[in-house]
């Protein structure tokens, strides 16, 4: 045997050792990241219906909670990412008050989705409308194209973040409807919250399920119905 | 080349020029640095007002660049001899306006870094990625076109690429204008309008831009130019204002006419604070009245007449643009109409925007590298219009 015949072995012991270890975390963390390894089912289309006439002024129980999850500082400066807000409105001619949550509406025809010249803005099989953060270049199109002022701009380096929420200073965000708890069988934290149980969260396609039965039996409206996106979120008593 | 160095104005001015393009470019370049290290937090723009000054910046160039080839394709297209005496130096304008237009526009991302992901990753249904395709398009078709005018052996298909540059313009600023005609969601936007809007505000600011470039190049080579050519540009610079004004009257009319939209025109046109008085004062009086008048007022308007009403149709565009863009953000979505609204989230408020100073940085600094181009462009190349003493078309 020759000394270069034992030399190559080495080097390909080594080489082979250093990719295992090259390689292992990124594995282990693979592993960790308790993804959901099936792929989003296009026969369910995620959906809220929200009861206005259980929403309390005041409370906001539903956006602290979205807070909390999503790992939001819950400032509310112009430059503060916000993805679910209470809205107070007022009839301008009866006087009607109301007060609702008002977050991403999850439409069918997103106009982020088409606007958006990288495709970070998608719409996944069942309907949540997401943004891919590592595709997106933060033109802020999409900001612009929202009907509902649903999305926000990180404006500023970031820190604890929640590792199942990666979010990232210059791109844009918005509710995911807590999409990582939805693939682990929960609900959004929002509607989880909510003290009156005024957020009805479920599946829009299946005609068994609560929210599609509550939706055929009481009188429930979209939000910009004119623009015929056909939001995933509904609101009663509006 | 021939016995005399292509570069016409003095070697020690186009080095001061330069030098002053370069700082200002170096300037835009510190902001973007700021911008990238610390966030758009240290800019005015907010979740509200998403575009801002670098918008403003870069819209005015992209489309005053596609407005300047106006001067080519009259020379080209429509075949007359002034004009096409000009076509190089028109050109060379377009590219240069594109190129700091399309920089300030990029170093404005949240993620500059990712460009490439805009090629990768194309969104088909994406006004922003087609004009990607037109904005690239664009500069290739412009050096072709300059080329066949350079280059003696393809001086043959000079018409054709001539006639390309022409329709590729036009369908160039009608994607301009799509970026805010798709936005279906804004009363500002969401007009069908805007796309022609777009295309004879080009004309205005392209040509404007163009008198502005030739009286500053023939100052710097000494030269003068025949009052006659003076007269023609003029008086094209003044229809191509008036055609300007008449797009943005007829806009503003329309959205007068549909009763929800009588709100948002009250506040941009009336009780709007800063935007009634940029676009009255700004955009209509010194914009568009001032430069009229300087133009069409009897008696003649030499070359300082001239460059002023330039000048002021350039300041006007940009404070139309200032209107258009931020004043458009900052009346609120109606998103509950007939209702009072209010939220943490700016919900039924006019939206607050103070410009940075590092955002006017940035957008000089687009200017400076157009600056820079056009001055290197003319000092290589052979680019000042040669015009034969007798003109007949």
């Amino acid at each position: 045997m020759s000394d270069i015949d034992l030399y190559r072995r080495t080097f390909l012991k080594t080489s082979l050792g250093a990719a295992a270890v090259a390689i292992a975390p990124g594995m282990l963390l693979f592993d960790t990241a308790h993804g959901k390894p099936q792929p989003a089912s296009g026969k369910v289309r995620w959906g809220m219906l929200i009861d206005t006439t259980q929403c309390k002024s005041g409370c906001d129980d539903c956006v602290t909670a979205c807070n909390r999850e999503n790992g939001l500082s819950g400032a509310t400066s112009a430059t503060d990412s916000q993805w679910i807000r209470k809205i107070e409105i007022k009839d301008i001619s009866s006087g009607r008050e109301l007060s609702l949550p008002m977050m991403c509406q999850h439409c069918e025809h997103p106009p982020c989705v088409d606007v958006c010249p990288t495709t970070a803005s998608f719409k996944r099989a069942d309907g949540i409308v997401l943004v891919d953060k590592h595709r997106c270049i933060g033109c802020r199109y999409c900001m612009m194209a929202c009907p509902y002022k649903a999305r926000s701009f990180v404006h500023e380096p970031l820190h604890d973040q929640n590792p199942d929420v990666p979010r990232g200073k210059g791109t844009v965000e918005a509710c995911t409807l807590c999409v990582h708890r939805i693939d682990q069988g929960l609900q959004p934290a929002c509607a989880e919250a909510c003290p009156n149980q005024a957020i009805l969260f479920g599946d829009l396609n299946d005609t068994d399920s609560e929210i599609s039965k509550k939706i055929r039996s009481v009188a429930s409206v979209q939000i910009r119905a004119n623009l015929g996106l056909n939001t995933g979120i509904r609101y009663r008593g509006l | 080349m021939s016995a005399y160095p292509p570069m016409y104005f003095k070697n020690r001015l186009y080095y001061v020029l330069l030098a002053a393009g370069g700082l200002i470019a170096l300037a835009g370049l510190y902001a973007v640095y700021m911008m990238e290290h610390h966030g758009h937090i240290i800019t005015g723009m907010n979740n509200q007002i998403v575009w801002g000054i670098p918008h403003v910046f870069a819209i005015f160039l992209i489309v005053a660049a596609s407005g300047v080839l106006n001067v080519a394709s009259i020379g080209s297209v429509f075949g007359k001899a002034v004009y096409k005496a000009r076509a190089p130096l028109a050109g060379l304008l377009s590219i240069a306006m594109l190129a700091g237009g399309l920089t300030v526009l990029m170093l404005d991302l949240g993620r500059p870094d990712r460009i490439i992901i805009a090629a990768t990753n194309y969104n088909i249904t994406s006004v922003f990625a087609w004009n990607i395709v037109l904005y690239s398009g664009m500069f290739t078709l412009v050096a072709i076109y300059l080329w066949t005018m350079m280059e003696r052996r393809m001086n043959p298909w000079n018409k054709p690429a001539g006639f390309t540059v022409f329709a590729w313009r036009f369908i160039l600023t009608t994607g301009t204008g799509l970026i805010f005609a798709f936005l279906t969601a804004r009363q500002a936007y969401g007009s069908a309008l805007l796309p022609p809007m777009f295309i004879v505000l080009s004309f205005a600011w392209g040509l404007a831009v163009f008198l502005v470039a030739q009286a500053a190049l023939y100052a710097w080579n000494e030269k003068e130019l025949d009052p006659a050519i003076l007269q023609r540009t003029k008086n094209l610079l003044g229809v191509f204002v008036i055609g300007s004004l008449y797009m943005v009257t007829a806009y503003h009319m329309t959205n007068l006419y549909f009763a929800h939209l009588s709100g948002f025109e009250r506040f941009i046109l009336l009780d709007g604070g800063i935007y009634p008085n940029l676009f009255w004062w700004g955009y209509f009086l010194l914009g568009n009245l001032l430069p009229l008048a300087l133009i069409y007022w009897p008696g003649p308007c030499r070359a300082p007449c001239v460059l002023a009403a330039s000048l002021l149709v350039i300041l006007g565009a940009f404070m139309l643009l200032y209107v258009f863009i931020i004043g458009g953000q900052a009346y609120p979505l109606d998103i509950f109409p007939g209702h009072e609204v209010s939220s943490s989230f700016g919900d039924g408020q006019i939206a607050a925007y103070h410009p940075s100073l590092l955002e006017f940085l940035l957008g000089f600094g687009g200017l400076a590298i157009a600056f820079i181009i056009t001055i290197t462009g003319m000092r290589v190349f052979n680019f000042m219009p040669q015009d034969k003493p007798h003109i007949a078309d």
